[in-house]
């Protein structure tokens, strides 16, 4: 069953997408990651242009991350002052990447540099999950793991502006979360992931925040950037189809249940090492897309006129 | 079904036309339907073009999408990676093209002829818009007929008009999903050696239905349709959480 997406201007198969957006949900609810960066990938695969694939993801970031945030908020691990600052250098971030995202829309380069990110994002993401995931299986056989510290001083804690942060236990610069929400703010505009990826390890090894409410932070201030991204999108580039996330995101609410469930009953670290194996091999492959000769050298946009 | 015994009824009535009118109206040419819409189940249409015509003579069927700017750009090999680099513009290019003729296009036109008329896609005039060398021209000429012949806005063949008792002719145009809207000229030509008696009946390609109401929505109203997009995913969000939360 075919249907005609109106900003994407193509038509795809309904259950294709829903399939897509379930798989990924899957994997997603399986792993606890967010699942933007697999999904994007995806659909730029199947035919759907760059441009609106990044945006239309960004849309359905917002609704998936709600439900997560629902979750955890019931349990009470959202640390809503870390969110708001986080979340200010997310707007500033996101709103710079948009800006970004249309200068290089309009000189032919947008393509370039999303698959180029892509390329870096999942190659290094793969490799450093399957190097942590390898190193915990290897731990737990041999049971020698070296209690790690509590609490480690850095040239971090020399930033000026500090401020307590009491849900976190913390007391730190609020330039960190600042800058750290800016550096997410950007990729989000530019590859339309929630970020999650990057922002929950920086939370943990970088800020220092307890691992039981980083997660919950972390969607917090997803759903705000990427709801921003999703705004600005619609405004400047006009790149957001609505149809294509919200077939996305019921297909990928339902596959993050379902692989929530599944995951919790599965020995965790030897999925992790089959997802980062994945994650590794979309990245180099989308890497030897950039290098390898492509069949078509040339490609045409319209710049004026009709369609 | 319905078009079909609307198309048998108005070509009976072209005939009786034609016959009442005999030797005032050579050509007398039209199209299933005016209009053409994308809705959510598009996926391409045949458009119908039929006539009649007065006595001997080959008919040629030319259809021009809306006239459109595109940037053609070549990709090039920069320190490993292939990136775009060289862009020529073509100005005043149709969107789309099609050809149909009753005989091979040499047998009923000289190539000279073929120019004049613009027919076939080596007679589009498609001009750089800014000063290129010959060969650098031919590249881009060439690339972007390719690429608009392999996504169906080209026809790469000329289609066949199929004439009945040298008097009624019809031809099927194929219009892919990914059409681009807008107004089409239909153009239907009848060759009698030098003389060519020519008759152009418009057709509209626009988006139908939701999906052209949320086109133009997100288009002339970005901001509200930004903020609807918003609400829509957090509502999504937020009933996926009560649904699952009671199992």
């Amino acid at each position: 069953m075919q249907i005609y997406l109106p900003i994407a201007e193509i038509s795809l198969n309904i259950l294709l997408l829903l399939g897509i957006g379930t798989a990924v949900g899957f994997l997603s609810g399986m792993f606890g990651v967010g699942g933007g960066f697999l999904l994007t990938p995806v659909l730029i695969f199947i035919g759907v242009p760059p441009p609106i694939a990044v945006a239309t993801q960004a849309n359905q970031v917002v609704g998936s991350s709600v439900s997560g945030l629902l979750a955890h908020w019931s349990r009470d691990n959202v640390d809503f002052k870390m969110g708001s600052v986080l979340l200010a250098g997310g707007f500033i971030g996101s709103t710079v990447g948009v800006v970004l995202f249309g200068i290089l829309k309009r000189i032919g380069q947008i393509d370039l540099v999303i698959n180029f990110a892509y390329v870096i994002l999942l190659t290094g993401v793969g490799a450093l999950m399957l190097f942590e995931s390898l190193r915990a299986i290897l731990r737990m056989r041999w049971r020698a793991g070296m209690p790690r510290k509590l609490h480690q001083h850095t040239w971090v804690h020399g930033l000026p502006l500090k401020m307590r942060f009491r849900r976190s236990r913390l007391y730190i610069s609020a330039l960190l979360p600042l800058g750290l929400g800016f550096v997410i703010g950007v990729l989000s505009a530019i590859m339309g992931v929630g970020g999650a990826f990057l922002m929950v390890p920086a939370m943990i090894y970088l800020l220092g925040m307890p691992t039981r409410i980083v997660v919950g932070t972390s969607l917090f201030q997803t759903i705000f950037v990427t709801a921003n991204v999703t705004f600005l999108q619609a405004v400047q580039n006009q790149t957001v189809d609505v149809f294509l996330a919200f077939l996305l995101l019921i297909g990928g609410v339902i596959g993050a249940q379902v692989g929530g469930r599944v995951g919790a009953r599965l020995p965790a670290e030897q999925l992790r090492v089959l997802l980062a194996a994945l994650v590794l091999l979309l990245g180099i492959r989308l890497a030897f897309e950039l290098v390898a000769t492509p069949a078509e050298l040339y490609t045409i946009t319209v710049s004026g006129g009709a369609p | 079904m319905i078009v079909r015994r609307w198309c048998v009824a108005s070509l009976a009535a072209i005939l009786l036309c034609s016959v009442t009118a005999r030797a005032q109206i050579p050509l007398i040419a039209d199209s299933s339907s005016p209009l053409v819409e994308i809705n959510a189940g598009f996926v391409g249409t045949d458009v119908l073009v039929f006539g009649a015509k007065e006595g001997p003579g080959d008919v040629i069927v030319t259809v021009r999408g809306p006239l459109a700017t595109y940037s053609v750009r070549r990709k090039q090999r920069v320190a490993g990676v292939w990136l775009n680099a060289d862009r020529v513009d073509f100005r005043d290019v149709p969107s789309f093209y099609a050809v149909a003729s009753s005989r091979p296009l040499d047998k009923v036109m000289t190539p000279a002829a073929q120019a004049r008329e613009q027919i076939g896609i080596d007679h589009l005039g498609l001009e750089p818009a800014e000063q290129t060398d010959v060969a650098e021209r031919d590249a881009f000429t060439a690339a972007f007929i390719r690429i608009k012949q392999h996504a169906g806005l080209f026809g790469s063949e000329v289609g066949s008009v199929r004439v009945l008792a040298d008097r009624l002719f019809r031809t099927e145009i194929h219009l892919p999903s990914n059409v681009p809207t807008g107004k089409y000229d239909v153009e239907v030509m009848l060759v009698r050696g030098e003389e060519i008696t020519a008759q152009t009946v418009h057709l509209e390609v626009s988006k139908g239905g939701r999906g052209a109401d949320v086109y133009e929505f997100a288009h002339e109203q970005s901001a509200a349709y930004g903020l609807i997009a918003i609400l829509g995913a957090l509502l999504a969000g937020w009933a996926a959480h009560l649904v699952f939360r009671k199992i």
